[in-house]
C-alpha cells in the first residue's frame, strides 16, 4: 500500500501528486488531506482511474482509503 | 453540490447573471469580469487616476462575502497561508498585466466569446498555450510549496475589507472616484450588483468554478468537471445575448476590446501560464480568500496592485490597441514567469542539490 501525504499543498497540487503514485498501480493507496477541494478533486480523480475509495473525517484531515 | 449538475447550473447562473448586469447598466461583454472590476476598484480607491475605469464594483465585494458566509456556514473557512506569498503577489501582478493587455479576465473572454467578439477566440488560444505551459512546469515539479493555518483573526480581514467598501460605495466619499464617462461609469444598480455577487460568490464557493482549471484538469486528468461549468457560462450567455439582441459576430469594433491578434494572444499566454502556477483564476481567488486563503488574499493585493501599475505606466491597452509600454511589460511578464516556473520546479532544485554534493 501506499501513503500520500498532500495537505497543506495549494491546488492542482494534491491531485498530481495522487495521480504521481497512481502512476505505478498500486492495489491500495491512502491520501492524507486537508482541504474539501482537494478531497473532490482527488476523489473525481480516483473514480476515474479505476479505484473504489472511502473519506473519513478525522480531526482537521480527511484520510481517503482506495482500492482497485 | 460536487455534481455535474451543480457546476452546470451554476454556469448557467453565471451567464444569466451576465447578461443581466449588462442590460441593467454594466459595460457590453462585461457583466462579469474580475481584471476589470479589480482594476476599476483600483482607480476609484485613487491608486491610479485612468478617469474612465474607476469604481467601487459591488460584484467583486458579493462574491468574497458570498464565499465567506458559506464556507463559514459549511465549516469550510480554514484560514491559511504562507505558500510563497510574494511570488504569489508577483504573480497576480503579471496575470492582471496580461489581462489588460487582452482587456478582460478569463471569465470575460467567455462572456466576450458569447457576446460574438471572435478576438476572443484568439484569447482562447493564448489562455490554454499558456495553460499548456503552466502543466508543464506542473509535470517539471513546480510548487510553491505548502501552507501553514493561520489564526483566525488573519481570515477576517479581508471580508471586512469588502464590507467596508461596501459602505464606501453607499456613502460615497469626495476621496473615492467615480467615472463620470467611459467604461467605470457604466454600472448596473448597486444593491443589484452586489446581490448578484454574493449569488456567484456563493455558488462558485460550493461547486470549485475556475475558469483556468477547466481546460486544466481536462488536458492534465481529462477530467470534465471544471470545464462543463465553463461550457454553461458560454451557452447560456449566448443564449442571453441573441435574445436581447447584443450578439454582434466579429473581430472589429466590439466593446471594451482591440483586435490586435498577437498580443491578444500573448496577454492570454500570459494570464493563463500565471493563473495555473497559482491554482486557479481570478475569480478563483476572489473565492479562496473569501474561505481564508491568505495567498490567495496576497494574489489579489498583487492583483490590485498590477491595475494601478498597468494604468499608471500606460501598460493597459484600449479599443485603440496596445501600448509600446504594454508590449514590453507583456515579454518582460513572461520572461518573470518562465523564471518563477524553473526556479520552483525540480530542475532548479535538483541543480542546486547537485552543486552542493559536489
Amino acid at each position: 500500500m501506499i501513503k500520500v501525504d498532500v495537505r497543506g499543498m495549494s491546488c492542482p497540487q494534491p491531485v498530481l501528486i495522487t495521480k504521481n503514485a497512481v502512476n505505478s498501480n498500486p492495489k491500495e493507496i491512502e491520501i492524507i488531506a486537508d482541504d474539501n477541494t482537494a478531497v473532490n478533486n482527488i476523489s473525481r480523480f480516483l473514480k476515474i482511474s479505476g479505484y473504489k475509495y472511502e473519506v473519513n473525517e478525522i480531526k482537521e484531515d480527511y484520510i481517503i482509503n482506495a482500492k482497485k | 453540490m460536487d455534481s455535474k449538475k451543480g457546476i452546470i447550473f451554476t454556469g448557467a447562473l453565471v451567464g444569466i447573471i451576465a447578461v443581466l448586469l449588462v442590460k441593467l447598466g454594466n459595460p457590453k461583454n462585461m457583466g462579469f469580469c474580475i481584471a476589470c472590476f479589480i482594476r476599476d476598484i483600483s482607480g476609484g480607491l485613487g491608486f491610479h487616476r485612468a478617469a474612465v475605469v474607476q469604481y467601487l464594483r459591488p460584484e467583486v465585494m458579493g462574491l468574497v462575502l458570498g464565499s465567506f458566509a458559506v464556507a463559514s456556514l459549511k465549516k469550510e473557512f480554514n484560514v491559511k497561508g504562507g505558500s510563497s506569498p510574494f511570488i504569489r503577489f508577483t504573480l497576480g501582478v503579471t496575470v492582471m498585466i496580461g489581462a489588460l493587455m487582452f482587456l478582460g479576465c478569463p471569465l470575460r473572454m467567455v462572456l466576450r466569446l458569447a457576446g460574438g467578439d471572435l478576438n476572443a477566440i484568439v484569447g482562447i488560444a493564448g489562455f490554454t498555450f499558456g495553460i499548456i505551459l503552466g502543466i508543464a512546469s506542473l509535470n517539471k515539479g513546480f510548487s510553491l510549496k505548502r501552507n501553514y493555518k493561520l489564526p483566525k483573526s488573519e481570515g477576517y480581514i479581508f471580508p471586512v475589507m469588502n464590507i467596508f467598501l461596501v459602505v464606501l460605495l453607499i456613502l460615497a466619499p469626495s476621496f473615492i472616484f467615480f467615472s463620470e464617462k467611459g467604461p467605470g461609469s457604466m454600472h448596473a444598480p448597486a444593491l443589484i450588483a452586489l446581490a448578484c455577487g454574493l449569488i456567484v460568490g456563493i455558488l462558485s464557493q460550493r461547486t470549485r468554478l475556475c475558469m483556468v482549471g477547466g481546460i486544466r484538469d481536462l488536458i492534465l486528468f481529462k477530467d470534465t468537471y471544471l470545464i462543463s461549468g465553463f461550457i454553461a457560462i458560454l451557452v447560456f450567455t449566448l443564449i442571453g445575448n441573441l435574445s436581447l439582441g447584443y450578439f454582434n459576430m466579429g473581430f472589429e469594433a466590439q466593446p471594451v476590446a482591440h483586435s490586435d491578434g498577437l498580443w491578444n494572444f500573448l496577454g492570454m499566454v500570459l494570464c493563463g501560464w500565471s493563473s495555473v502556477l497559482l491554482g486557479g483564476c481570478p475569480m478563483r481567488q476572489l473565492i479562496l480568500s473569501g474561505e481564508g486563503n491568505t495567498d490567495s488574499v496576497i494574489t489579489v493585493i498583487g492583483m490590485f496592485v498590477g491595475a494601478a501599475i498597468c494604468h499608471n505606466f500606460a501598460l493597459a491597452a484600449s479599443p485603440k490597441g496596445p501600448s509600446p509600454n504594454g508590449k514590453i511589460a507583456v515579454i518582460a511578464c513572461l520572461l518573470v514567469v518562465g523564471l518563477i516556473s524553473y526556479l520552483n520546479s525540480d530542475m532548479a532544485n535538483l541543480k542546486s542539490k547537485g552543486k552542493g554534493v559536489a
